[in-house]
């Protein structure tokens, strides 16, 4: 019986359906409720707080002892910025914690908050690119005069040489706006205090519990035992969950403080202002291109939008390093030359969120190729096919090595199955009848999976990828897989207990998953970077096949065979080709209790493994087909097809969940989700009316067809795969409603194209919404 | 601080006696005052849809309803889904086709697709996805949740009527 490759249902779900979930507020029974209070300006010095008589309210002075979140890249050019917990003298965005109320009831709370006076001395907030890069900007931050926390530079030998070669050069100026993950359950924390031991407990919904008890302990002053970390039911991350928040250190400080139980849950309105934004970026690029479309040169001005502090651990180094790390993309790119700056603003903190700057850059190389195409007279399918690379492993400009991928099948088996010639036939009709549909591509790389040394090369102080499982099978012959990494809605518990079924022999419903607790599991990095299925899995394969190596010399042992000659299925041991069986739950049994006859074993089943990988490109072309309104600018998503390569597929139904969510959030780039700030810092998208996020009415059905690529990379044959729908969608839908209004020449080349930026390049074309 | 209310509510079928603030909405007295923690809240402004019971039937945000409102009404919650160990055609057919993943905004969708389905049984698919736009969800990009009600709506159309 295999397991891996099957739609199994998923065994996280029967208690969600219920209504039995435990997500971090449905725990917090009689704690006392926590509520900050924020600062309603951008900038400015905090010249007094006032407090109302008889509340408990603390502040920055309360807590001048708590050290502030300061991560730290170990590059000449990185800026460390520290985000005090609570601030003392000024207050760096709208939003940003200024002190925190303590009552009995959370709408009690919010009164006394209220109620809370902070008196600032406001100055000019520096809140977009332009602003903050502007020559003699004020600077947001004084250690950083220029507002650039972190800048990287390269530049290949063959540079100029690229350049003076080209038969066209194509420029191009990008922009992206900020997003929200936007989960649909908010930040929340509950801090229990133990009173007999001094422990605390905090309940956090959060993706990297271990990372946030070591913050937590360091910021504190407290020996990391003095503190457990759980993750509950997470409802949803996206990225925005593994950062270390000021708010999850002044709970742990106020249990202590306090000697008692406290909880915070966030609001909507504090998610979107005070938790962490992605995606605010501006990218210059000039393509050199040979006569033939072959891409020869690349030069590159990214800059990213990183708000007021550095995200804790990845530092706000994550989308600029990320963005030259990785622009060349698919493509298989002579020269490059590149300067990728971090800027810092009086806005809501950048953090991680799916896909990080990639669906930025895949968006600026797709549009790329498409200008490039249509100045050389040449098909947008066939520039793509003439530079997608094709022989691995490959070394990119800037030393990243993909694994074996299908860049080109991928392309051609989606161009294949939309049927181009007949999709050009029917927009050639319609068009007639002046409705305009487009076709739009997008071809990408998705780097996932990848251990300790992409973080090293960074110069990450702290450098995350290993896992480590615990595998551990009880005399019953049931197992407990513990594990580092923390998942939250992305069914890793099944597909985990699918890839130790088959290693050990047993159905998966008798392989319970440990995780998010770090007084349950191995140090480990949480649930990010597309990395769990291929670094957790890798570590649970390789726990799991040293149990099976030791069931196999019992069962050889008790069935007077070669250890060779015993395989595990259905939940019994056999000797091949005889009918000699054991059951495994026999062999488990004297595992623990006839340990003595087994010489050289050492007692029980219980074995722990370490995956640290170097990474594996996963792949895929996405293609849409939409129709735009000329008169109103809205867009319509007709199709969607995915062609995605992520090496063998676990659970393939988790995997195309995975996919069509991902691709969904990806659309909402490209047409709707935008966060606004006016010119003094002022967040105006603050609520689900004002950011919108796409429903089932936007949604169209995602079409997927999977390639396997077998990669040498995986132990476990498989690829990451929970970024790539948010990287390829935005590209693919952009060239779409390009190619629907080509016949007015216009060209987009912002994120997201809502109907107010479409017509506004219809009315600079001249078009007339009557005509 | 206004002074406390005493209101009866019925809730899956069961009497709760509750003291409660008049500004109190009816999701807190769900979640807090009974104990009721399947329904949720994810924005409070009445836009996602996860905290949707049923009240005499219909899907209401409990998020946009005051718990003084709901006095000597019927309201139903997700904990009231299941048929004992049986579950409620919709829950099944959201297990069988991942129509869920963080299970968050799950118990909102089942409540509103639920209360839809018994008010109209006869929903054509367009209208199945029409009706679900009501409420967001962050993680499955919809069609697996739009594909799980339409297979419950069969299955419960092919039901005898009890």
């Amino acid at each position: 019986m295999n397991w891996i490759g099957r739609s199994l249902p998923r065994l996280e779900d029967p208690s969600l359906l219920r209504g039995h979930g435990s997500y971090v507020a449905d725990r917090i029974g009689k704690a006392a409720s926590v509520r900050f209070v924020r600062s309603p300006l951008a900038s400015g010095a905090i010249t007094g707080i006032e407090i109302p008589p008889g509340a408990t309210v603390f502040t920055g002075r309360d807590l001048s002892d708590v050290k502030p979140i300061q991560p730290i890249l170990h590059r000449p050019d990185y800026i460390a910025i520290g985000q005090p917990v609570l601030p003392v003298d000024r207050v760096a965005f709208c939003g940003q914690a200024i002190a925190v109320v303590v009552a009995e009831d959370a709408a009690l709370a919010e009164d006394i908050a209220d109620q809370v006076f902070v008196d600032i001395d406001t100055t000019d907030a520096i809140v977009d690119l332009d602003t903050a890069l502007a020559p003699g900007a004020a600077p947001v931050h004084p250690e950083a005069p220029s507002n650039v926390l972190v800048e990287g530079r390269m530049r290949t030998a063959g540079f100029d040489r690229a350049f003076a070669d080209a038969a066209e050069i194509v420029a191009l100026d990008l922009r992206s706006h900020r997003q929200s993950a936007a989960p649909m359950e908010g930040r929340g924390g509950l801090a229990e205090y133990d009173g007999v031991s001094g422990r605390v407990t905090l309940t956090a919904s959060v993706q990297m519990p271990h990372m946030l008890r070591t913050g937590i302990a360091d910021a504190l002053g407290m020996p990391e035992s003095e503190l457990r970390v759980i993750a509950p039911d997470v409802g949803g991350g996206f990225g925005q969950k593994m950062s270390l928040f000021p708010e999850y250190i002044v709970l742990v400080w106020l249990a202590r403080k306090l000697k008692r139980s406290v909880a915070w849950i966030e609001d909507r309105r504090e998610n979107f202002t005070a938790s962490a934004h992605g995606r605010d970026q501006a990218f210059s690029l000039r393509g050199a291109f040979a006569k033939d479309g072959r891409l020869l040169g690349l030069e590159a001005d990214l800059r990213s939008n990183v708000g007021a502090f550095s995200c804790y651990p990845v530092t706000c180094g994550v989308e600029p390093l990320m963005a030259l790390a990785e622009l060349p993309g698919p493509y298989d790119l002579g020269e490059y030359g590149v300067r990728s700056r971090g800027v810092t603003t009086n806005t809501c903190m950048m953090a991680p969120y799916r896909g990080v700057s990639r669906p930025m850059l895949t968006f600026s190389m797709e549009r790329l190729m498409e200008v490039a195409a249509k100045r050389l007279g040449i098909d947008a399918v066939e520039i793509r096919r003439r530079n997608l690379i094709g022989t691995f492993p490959h070394r990119s400009p800037t030393g990243l090595v993909y694994d074996e991928g299908s860049y080109l099948q991928a392309m051609e088996t989606a161009v294949k199955a939309i049927n181009l010639p007949a999709f050009r036939a029917r927009q050639t009709a319609l068009r007639k009848r002046n409705r305009h549909l487009g076709v739009g591509l997008s071809v990408f790389s998705e780097r996932t999976g990848y251990g300790t040394p992409a973080y090293a090369a960074r110069g990450m102080d702290i450098v995350p990828g290993y896992e480590i499982v615990d595998c551990t099978m009880d005399p019953s012959g049931n197992v407990v897989l513990r594990i580092g990494s923390s998942p939250h809605g992305q069914g890793l518990k099944t597909s985990l207990a699918q890839l130790v079924g088959d290693e050990l022999g047993i159905e998966p419903q008798r392989i319970r998953v440990v995780s998010g607790d770090t007084d349950a599991t191995p140090y480990g990095w949480g649930t990010f970077a597309s990395r769990s299925m291929v670094i957790a899995g890798g570590a649970s394969k390789l726990a799991a096949g040293q149990v099976a190596g030791k069931l196999k010399a019992i069962a050889a042992h008790l069935m007077e065979a070669s250890p060779d000659d015993i395989t595990l299925e259905n939940g019994l041991a056999r000797v091949s080709n005889s009918n000699r069986t054991t059951e495994i739950g026999a062999l488990a049994r004297a595992a623990y209790h006839q340990s003595h006859k087994f010489k050289g074993l050492s007692p029980g089943l219980h074995e722990s493994a370490v995956y640290d990988p170097g990474g594996t490109f996963s792949n895929a072309c996405h293609v849409a087909i939409v129709e735009v309104d000329i008169e109103t600018g809205g867009v319509r998503i007709e199709r969607f097809l995915v062609v995605e390569d992520a090496g063998v597929l676990i659970n393939p139904m988790i995997v195309d969940g995975q996919i069509a969510g991902g691709v969904a959030q990806g659309i909402a780039n490209a047409l709707f989700e935008e966060m606004i700030y006016d010119e003094n810092g002022n967040l105006l998208t603050a609520s689900f009316a004002d950011y919108l996020l796409p429903t089932s009415a936007e949604i169209p059905e995602i079409e997927i067809t999977h390639m396997e690529t077998v990669s040498p990379e995986s132990v476990t044959k498989a690829k990451g795969v929970g970024e790539g729908g948010a990287i390829g969608a935005p590209a693919a839908v952009v060239n779409a409603i390009v190619d629907a209004l080509s016949p007015f020449g216009i060209e987009l080349f912002e994120l997201p194209a809502t109907p107010q930026r479409i017509r506004e390049q219809l009315r600079k074309a001249g078009v007339s919404v009557h005509g | 601080m206004a002074s406390k209310r005493d209101v009866n509510l019925t809730i899956n079928g069961a009497s709760h006696a509750v003291s409660i603030e008049p500004r109190r909405t009816l999701a807190d007295v769900l979640r807090d005052d009974c104990g009721l923690t399947g329904t949720h809240l994810g924005c409070e402004h009445g836009v996602c849809g996860a905290c949707t019971v049923l009240v005499d039937g219909r899907p209401v945000r409990s998020c946009l309803m005051f718990g003084v409102q709901a006095e000597g009404k019927t309201i139903r919650t997700v904990e009231g889904l299941a048929d004992g160990d049986t579950l409620h055609p919709l829950q099944q057919a959201f297990w069988e086709n991942h129509g869920l993943q963080c299970g968050f905004c799950t118990p909102g969708f089942l409540m509103l697709a639920a209360g839809a389905l018994e008010e109209n049984p006869e929903m054509s698919d367009n209208e199945i996805k029409d009706v679900l736009s009501s409420n967001l969800c962050r993680c499955t990009g919809y069609q697996n949740i739009v594909k799980a009600v339409r297979i419950a709506a069969r299955e419960l159309r092919a039901r005898p009527r009890a």
